[in-house]
């Protein structure tokens, strides 16, 4: 093991990558004791630490270091799941370099801890030696609707079981889990880890109820109405995938990211034909964005027997939105970046099949309103470029269908819910947070928003009169 | 899980499963489908729902056996069950009285039709039906079609039962000989409703196709059931499943039903192969 420095941090063991582009297995292989130990004593025990309003959920992050470093395991994610229910997930996904490390004073000299990769050591190590289920309060007698079993949902799910009201999760799809189980690829968040912190909410008390379509089987009116909740918190999240509407984008081999990732996560088609769902990947893919969805597309293709994988994007390097560690583990295992190139229009043979990908080269102008230089494209720049597959990663918009189904809810124009500072939507008893709310943002954020639902729904409901 | 608690063989390859859905069986509307998946390592696929009844808690579906989802869907036996269902999904048809409506139903697609002509009937449309199979055996629900159509046309590809030809031509002549209809609505298979929608685009009759595209999740987050419609790319599952037959452009989603024909093929193989191995 290398020397201990204050400044580096422990280093993460990963499988090489011309190993791990054969298999779906994890990646990142997690710290051993002794490496956590390592890394947990680098922490500085701020007495006024920077990393915890970093944190969405706000974990009191010196604590559980300080817990860690001493060997109290056991103590040590308890701290933490006072404020997070699903850590081996967090530790996994969250962008912890913009959040609790973006501030660590570590960070001004050298690498900040890895706050991230010690909740996924205690959280790991927990579910391997016993995962403790807390002490409930008493029941208040109150029934709360949860519609949709992602991040948002389950945090506020086990909130508010913990508090002693009656959750009924309800979840459209036939798993729990939410883009954490179609989304995030097995290799990067192992879909054994999120069915064990589903379980653990499960243990809290909370019922939930896949194949439920809340909007066509129930309405919104129909649960506080007919159902008998009290209170509904909408966590329905991201949903319609984001096209480029360009010539061709119908032709057969052309994916959306959601429905490459489905596929392959959610319905396991990179084990086809042991699981029925079929997945097709030639030999030259192009993914277009450059963001973690991006990233996900590439290295499934990767692994899914892709000769050559193109990351297309319209602007260069430093604009990138995702993570770079995701980046690095893409870049590592032989992803290829075109960037600066945007498709215009895709070309297909008789068959109706993708063949060739015709892009425009752009330049960077002056920065729009995100901050980013503006990509401008390059007139008569056009080429062709040879594929079989395309999946385009662009994003997705929130999901309609609560909004259609609800008189009366107030939907931003561009279809997300509006809520006050209190996660309250303009219906009285109605809660919504995590993607729905704020448009395609982060596992942690949705955690976040869901945490701040469940304890304004919690006021609400032991003000109501019995 | 969602026990089956009648079976039938209403033709050869086309079974019919009554099943125990209480929730959906109160919901469920015509033109409406839900999305299963038989077991756990199955697909999801979407069938429309072609009858329910909220008194017993049951909904019916009726499918021809293709490939290994319906395969496995046609081996459960009264009593067993499946283990997802999602439902009801996508816009309910437009019921309403139109005048005279012909309702259009090709193969196993007469399934989805029966609940839409009987709806039509009950919203006091004089409603003339045209069925067809392939062959005289294939046809099925002439007598629950008959029971709301105030005519009913047959037609077999083969000409043993009621006409010879397509259902499209039956349309066809009756336009010819000069009957008039406010709507026509048809499903079957895509060839069948694209020719429908060749016969009456030049007489201008406003006509409904219910499209049956891939589909994964059924809720409009994966876009696998995408179709140009008007020019614009629509998600069947959310948008539709029916639409205005002049406006779709039925090679396109020809094509893109095709995408895992290999694919398809090779699942049912390596199932077979496991059933004959565990014998």
């Amino acid at each position: 093991m290398s020397k201990w420095d204050r400044f580096k941090a422990v280093p993460m063991p990963k499988q090489p990558p011309e190993v791990r582009i054969h298999n779906f297995d994890e990646v990142a292989l997690g710290y051993s004791e002794e490496q956590a130990i390592m890394e947990a004593e680098r922490c500085l025990q701020c007495s006024n630490p920077q990393c915890i309003p970093g944190c969405p959920v706000g974990i009191d992050i010196p604590a559980f270091i300080k817990l860690l470093r001493k060997g109290e395991f056991r103590e040590a994610i308890r701290k933490i799941k006072e404020k997070n229910s699903l850590p081996a997930i967090c530790g996994r996904v969250c962008p912890q370099e913009d959040q609790c490390q973006k501030n660590c004073l570590l960070g001004r000299k050298g690498d900040p801890v890895q706050i991230g990769r010690l909740e996924r050591f205690l959280a790991d190590w927990e579910l391997s030696h016993g995962v403790e289920i807390p002490e409930k309060s008493p029941s208040t007698g109150k029934r709360v609707a949860i519609i949709g079993a992602g991040p948002a949902g389950l945090t506020a799910a086990a909130d508010l079981a913990k508090l002693g009201h009656e959750v009924v999760v309800f979840e459209a799809l036939h798993e729990p889990g939410g883009v954490l189980m179609y989304g995030i690829p097995e290799f990067r968040l192992p879909k054994r880890i999120v069915k064990a912190e589903i379980d653990y909410v499960k243990k809290l008390g909370v019922n939930i109820k896949t194949d439920t379509l809340i909007g066509r089987l129930y309405t919104i009116p129909e649960l506080l109405k007919d159902e008998g909740f009290n209170a509904v918190f909408i966590g329905t999240g991201a949903g319609p995938p984001i096209f480029m509407e360009i010539p061709g984008e119908n032709l057969c081999g052309i994916y959306s990211a959601n429905e490459f990732l489905i596929r392959v996560n959610l319905m396991k088609s990179y084990l086809f034909p042991k699981w029925d769902t079929p997945i097709k990947v030639g030999d030259r893919v192009a993914v277009i964005g450059a963001g973690n969805v991006a990233m996900d597309s590439s290295r499934c293709a990767l692994r899914l027997g892709a000769k050559e994988v193109h990351i297309v994007y319209r602007r260069s390097r430093a604009e990138m939105p995702a993570r770079k560690e995701e980046v690095e583990n893409a870049e590592e295992e032989g992803v290829l970046f075109d960037f600066l190139t945007l498709p215009v229009a895709y070309h297909g043979d008789e068959k109706g099949w993708v063949k060739k990908m015709e892009c425009i080269r752009m330049q960077l102008s002056e920065p729009d309103e995100s901050g980013r230089r503006r990509p401008i494209p390059i007139k008569g720049s056009n080429f062709l470029m040879d594929v079989d597959t395309v999946i385009v990663a662009i994003g997705r918009r929130p999901n309609p269908l609560i909004q259609q189904t609800t008189p009366g809810l107030k939907v931003a124009k561009d279809g997300t819910i509006i809520v006050d500072e209190n996660m309250r939507t303009n219906i009285e008893g109605v809660y919504a947070g995590g993607d729905i709310v704020t448009g395609e943002a982060t596992v942690i954020s949705a955690m976040g928003a869901g945490r701040r639902a469940a304890k304004s729904i919690h006021e609400y409901l032991m003000n109501l009169s019995r | 899980m969602y026990k089956i608690v009648e079976k039938r063989e209403l033709a050869p390859k086309i079974k019919l499963l009554k099943i125990f859905a209480p929730e959906i069986s109160k919901k469920a509307q015509p033109g409406q489908f839900v999305i299963l998946r038989v077991d756990e390592v199955g697909e999801r696929f979407p069938l429309t729902i072609a009858d329910w009844d909220a008194h017993t808690g049951t909904i019916t579906l009726i499918f021809l056996e293709v490939g290994v989802s319906t395969r496995k869907l046609g081996e459960l036996k009264e009593g067993e069950a499946i283990l997802n269902i999602l439902g009801p999904l996508g816009n309910p048809t437009e019921v309403k009285n139109y005048g005279v409506v012909c309702v259009v139903g090709g193969g196993v697609g007469i399934a989805a039709a029966y609940p839409v002509a009987r709806a039509f009937k009950e919203a006091g449309n004089r409603v003339v039906s045209i069925i067809g199979a392939k062959t005289a055996e294939l046809l099925i629900l002439e007598k629950e079609m008959m029971a709301f159509s105030d005519e009913l046309y047959i037609s077999t590809d083969d000409g043993s039962k009621g006409y010879k030809g397509f259902v499209s031509d039956v349309l066809k002549s009756l336009i010819q000989d000069g009957r008039k209809f406010d709507l026509v609505y048809a499903v079957g298979p895509t060839v069948m409703m694209r020719a429908v929608a060749n016969v009456t685009k030049p007489h201008n009759i406003k006509t409904i196709v219910s499209l049956n595209p891939i589909m994964v999740d059924g809720i409009g987050m994966c876009g696998t059931c995408r179709v140009t419609v008007g020019g614009k790319t629509r998600f069947v599952c959310v948008d539709g499943p029916e639409f205005d037959a002049h406006e779709v452009d039925f090679e396109e989603l020809i094509k893109r039903s095709m995408t895992f024909l290999p694919e398809e093929k090779l699942a049912l193989e390596y199932w077979e192969a496991n059933k004959k191995a565990r014998g």
